[in-house]
């Protein structure tokens, strides 16, 4: 039989193999077992009504829908600001870099209340489109902007090593063959990050649809509104109604599964198409 | 000649106005995005005077969530730092079969919504579920208690230590250990004294954020701490009572401390990066 | 087309990489830029391409200040060391690209860049694979690509950074032969860059042997390989071995004896010659050291030869190579002594 592992000198391989799988199978696992087979346990046609009523279905689509537009927006700025500190110099550059991980140190809740108070209408950045008649803390527009934040860093750091590794003598080349730098950067530079962009569009992504602390303090929370799904699970959770918060759970796994499994499938492509074909 | 330099540019760079607009829209950019938000807690913690500041902290309740913090904190980053050694150590100084569908299941954690890594304990222990009734008749209580927390904790910063200490150790090979092994060191002391020493930087690097993000942690929390004030209220939580309290001002205030640490962090990230970069994994990813 | 360079200088960031440098190169040469690292060699190629902007000094393509031109309009062929090809395009879609990127006035309807790709595939001799990508190819068909590449532009000077660095051995000497019929069907001027001497001499018609971001030498290979214009050169070109002399009326003193007759000069001077252009004997006029070391070379043996100083002196003995007959009598820590024939002296000033 041949082994299903190659052999090595070194020990320890059963122990840390062995408590990794347990560990993995305790805290990760089993709970999340617990998940799918309490929602078998609901039956199909309450499970049908639960997880596609309206207040779901509209809670789930603000969250898809605000990430979405989100991780679209970080890609946009992601990668002018990875582009800019990996290929400028510049007074306060390392302080810039330094800054985009902020993000993902900052509690969410701070992340929230602080959003909050500078989105609201008397706040710092609300004051500015009160008068505008444009409402931003307590909107759908709120939730957004708290997903631009959580996500950010996610683009940054996935493309910004790519652009660190770019090939300079391909822009060289491109421009002693004519090509405007415009035509350099959509033609050339543009297409090799490609793959990168949406890995990084991918993790925003995902980190954006299931965010909480940071968005339910500025997103007003009105049902059918501005009501994202994590928040629903939390409201059905504390109404007892574990069938409900159950469904809502399986279906935005199923939705974010699904999507990372066409994103993970459009990078393999592209990673053909743009790369190392 | 400064005709020529003038005209000349750069053929593999843009002109000199599109990089300076560049920047200012890169600088701008973050200035809205994530330094606002910054300035914002420490500018709302401060705006009733440092009395109120003070005085945020001189309640049991902030000092009891604090301490609730901590707590959680040093239980569940030691118990995570122990997996993410064992499980780099597997993954990275071994080949076997379904090496990359482990990698996926560790990484599982980032990809679920904070919300859905508490409920999955509360459907698993609460007091509808099949063990509930048991723990309960046995005096044992985890949902809506410390070991509630502790779980959810560790189960959203459960991949952040092995993440990092993977691709480092993967990346330095196994040629250290067999040399020592050769030399007639054992297994825990080719471990403690070759592979420990050539990791320890990127060890650091992944408890320092696993740490951030177990201090920080709100929603999975949330949803199993059943927020009694005073004694399952961490400062993530105490921070949403006082906000929905419209106490903003101590709100802030518990809030400067978790921005201070978020600060910290970057401060120590920044310079690990600066003084070890070769020896914190490369290609890493949150 | 003739290329002029002007009093060329270059700085980087105040560290001096070309020093007040002319040269004429005349229209369908073949040019070789030959130098050791850090000569300053790629810096004048990236220079005439306009990849780099010369911190005073012109450049003329013809009778055309390029120095007022960017790269793009300076319609050069550029092939790069490592070829930079697209790694997303396939080789048709690279060879296309300067065509492709023109804009709508000049560029060729899609017919003819179909059939131009389709000519330079041709030429290159690799009809059959255009649907390939870059990393399908070896690294001789890679480079073949980057100069059709570079060719599909119809450049007025081609351009070529070590065009043979990346290649092994066998492929480097097909390609260099190759290199120099395309040339000699194409009458591009071209001017290429190699650290490579046997590479340049072989191939150009003429080697501009440079040092330290000076020109030493520009001339045919025999001028450079007879003839060489500066120590540097003579060292740097071929083997030899060097010899500190002093010269007094009319004689070459080493050691404070006579070894020769030197036609002009007086005081210090460094004397070069070749490990063949010796002869073995024990006249007056004889070096002598001892054989340190002993090597068979083809159908010839080389002798390494330590001279002492004058006795009394604690300074390191002078190291030299010569050639000697493969019946010589020659043994390791013998004595051999050895007179050159040919030699040149350069005065140290």
């Amino acid at each position: 039989m041949k082994s299903w592992r190659q052999p090595s000198i070194l020990p320890g391989f059963g122990l840390t193999l062995g408590y990794t799988i347990l560990y993995l199978t305790l805290i990760i696992l089993v709970p999340l077992a617990a998940l799918v087979w309490r929602s078998t346990g609901i039956g199909w046609d309450a499970f049908w009504a639960l997880a596609f009523d309206q207040r779901t279905l509209l809670a789930l689509r603000v969250s898809f829908g605000a990430a979405l537009i989100a991780a679209a927006i970080n890609v946009i700025f992601g990668v002018v600001v990875a582009w800019v500190l990996v290929r400028y110099q510049f007074p306060g550059r390392r302080l810039l870099d330094a800054i985009i991980d902020l993000p993902f140190a900052l509690p969410t809740a701070v992340a929230g209340i602080s959003l909050a108070a500078l989105y609201a209408p008397k706040g710092w950045i609300g004051q500015i489109f009160a008068p505008l008649g444009i409402r931003i803390a307590f909107t759908p527009l709120g939730i957004v902007i708290a997903l631009i934040f959580v996500g950010l860093p996610f683009v940054v750091r996935t493309v910004q090593p790519v652009m660190a590794e770019l090939d300079r003598e391909m822009e060289e080349a491109a421009a002693t063959l004519g090509a405007s730098r415009l035509q350099t950067l959509t033609r050339i530079v543009l297409p090799t990050l490609v793959p990168a962009i949406l890995t990084g569009f991918a993790l925003a992504f995902a980190r954006a649809v299931g965010e909480y602390g940071s968005v339910i303090f500025i997103a007003g929370n009105v049902p059918y509104v501005s009501e994202i799904a994590p928040l629903l699970i939390v409201i059905r959770l504390e109404e007892f109604n574990y069938a409900g918060a159950t469904s809502i759970a399986c279906i935005m796994l199923i939705i974010s599964f699904v999507m990372l499994l066409i994103i993970n499938m459009l990078q393999m492509w592209s990673r053909r198409r743009y790369s190392n074909v | 000649m400064s005709k020529v330099a003038s005209r000349y540019r750069d053929p593999a760079s843009e002109t000199l106005s599109w990089r300076l607009i560049l920047i200012l829209l890169a600088v701008a950019f973050l200035g809205i995005v994530v330094v606002l938000p910054l300035v914002t807690v420490f500018y709302e913690a401060f705006r009733k005077g440092t009395g109120a500041f003070i005085a945020a902290f001189d309640e049991p309740d902030a000092i009891a969530a604090i301490r609730l913090t901590l707590t959680v904190a040093a239980i569940a980053v030691p118990l995570n730092l122990v997996f993410g050694v064992a499980a780099a150590w597997a993954i990275a100084k071994f080949e076997f079969r379904g090496k990359t569908f482990l990698v996926t299941l560790i990484d599982l954690p980032f990809s679920i919504s904070p919300v859905i890594s508490g409920l999955v304990y509360v459907l698993l222990f609460g007091a509808q579920s099949y063990l509930g009734p048991i723990l309960k008749s046995q005096g044992i209580q985890i949902i809506f208690a410390l070991p509630g927390m502790v779980l959810a904790t560790i189960f959203v910063t459960f991949p952040f230590i092995a993440r990092e200490l993977i691709p480092l150790m993967q990346e330095q090979g196994t040629g250290d250990e067999e040399a020592a092994l050769s030399l007639g060191a054992s297994g825990w002391q080719t471990f403690w004294y070759v592979t420990l020493p050539n990791v320890k930087w990127g060890l650091l690097y992944g408890v320092l954020l696993c740490n951030a993000r177990a201090m920080g942690e709100f929603g999975a929390v949330s949803v199993v701490s059943g927020h009694v004030r005073g004694l399952t209220e961490t400062m993530p939580l105490h921070i949403e009572i006082l906000y929905n309290e419209y106490n903003f001002a101590a709100a802030f205030a518990i809030a400067t401390l978790l921005a201070l640490l978020a600060l910290v962090t970057l401060a120590l990230k920044t310079v690990l990066e600066l003084r070890y970069g070769d020896e914190i994994a490369a290609g890493r990813k949150h | 087309m003739d290329v002029k360079i002007k009093n060329i200088r270059k700085e980087f960031a105040r560290f001096p990489a070309l020093h007040d440098l002319s040269l004429d190169i005349a229209s369908g040469e073949l040019i070789a830029l030959l130098g050791p690292s850090g000569s300053g060699k790629t810096t004048l190629l990236r220079l005439i391409a306009g990849l780099e902007q010369p911190t005073e000094g012109q450049i003329f393509f013809g009778n055309e200040d390029a120095s007022l031109k960017s790269v793009q309009m300076r319609n050069i062929g550029f092939v790069f060391q490592h070829y930079a090809l697209f790694r997303h395009m396939t080789v048709a879609e690279n060879i296309a690209f300067g065509l492709k990127v023109r804009p709508s006035a000049t560029r060729p309807p899609k017919a003819e860049i179909r059939k131009r790709v389709a000519d330079l595939l041709d030429m290159v001799q690799l009809s059959g694979l255009e649907k390939r990508y870059p990393n399908q190819l070896s690294g001789g068909q890679r480079q073949r690509v980057a100069l059709a590449r570079a060719m599909a532009i119809e450049p007025s000077v081609l351009l070529l950074d070590e065009p043979f660095g990346a290649l092994d051995a066998k492929v480097r000497k097909e390609l260099r032969r190759w290199l120099r019929e395309f040339h000699d069907r194409t009458g591009h001027t071209t001017v290429f860059v190699t650290h490579d001497q046997e590479e340049a001499l072989e191939l150009a018609d003429r080697v501009v042997v440079m040092s330290q971001g000076k020109i030493e030498q520009v001339g045919t290979a025999d001028d450079v390989y007879d003839r060489p214009g500066s120590p540097f050169v003579f060292s740097f070109i071929g083997s030899s071995s060097e010899l500190p002399v002093t010269l007094k009326q009319g004689a070459v003193h080493f050691n404070d004896r006579p070894i020769g007759i030197a036609d002009q000069g007086e005081g210090r001077a460094r004397l070069f010659f070749r490990p063949q252009d010796v002869v073995l004997t024990d006249g007056a006029e004889a070096l002598s050291g001892k054989v340190t070391a002993c090597r068979r070379l083809a159908g010839t043996r080389i002798a390494e030869i330590d001279i002492a100083h004058g006795a009394g002196s604690s300074d390191k003995a002078h190291h030299v190579e010569i050639e000697v007959p493969l019946d010589a009598p020659v043994t390791l820590g013998g004595d051999l002594s050895f007179r050159p024939t040919r030699w040149r002296l350069f005065l140290e000033s």
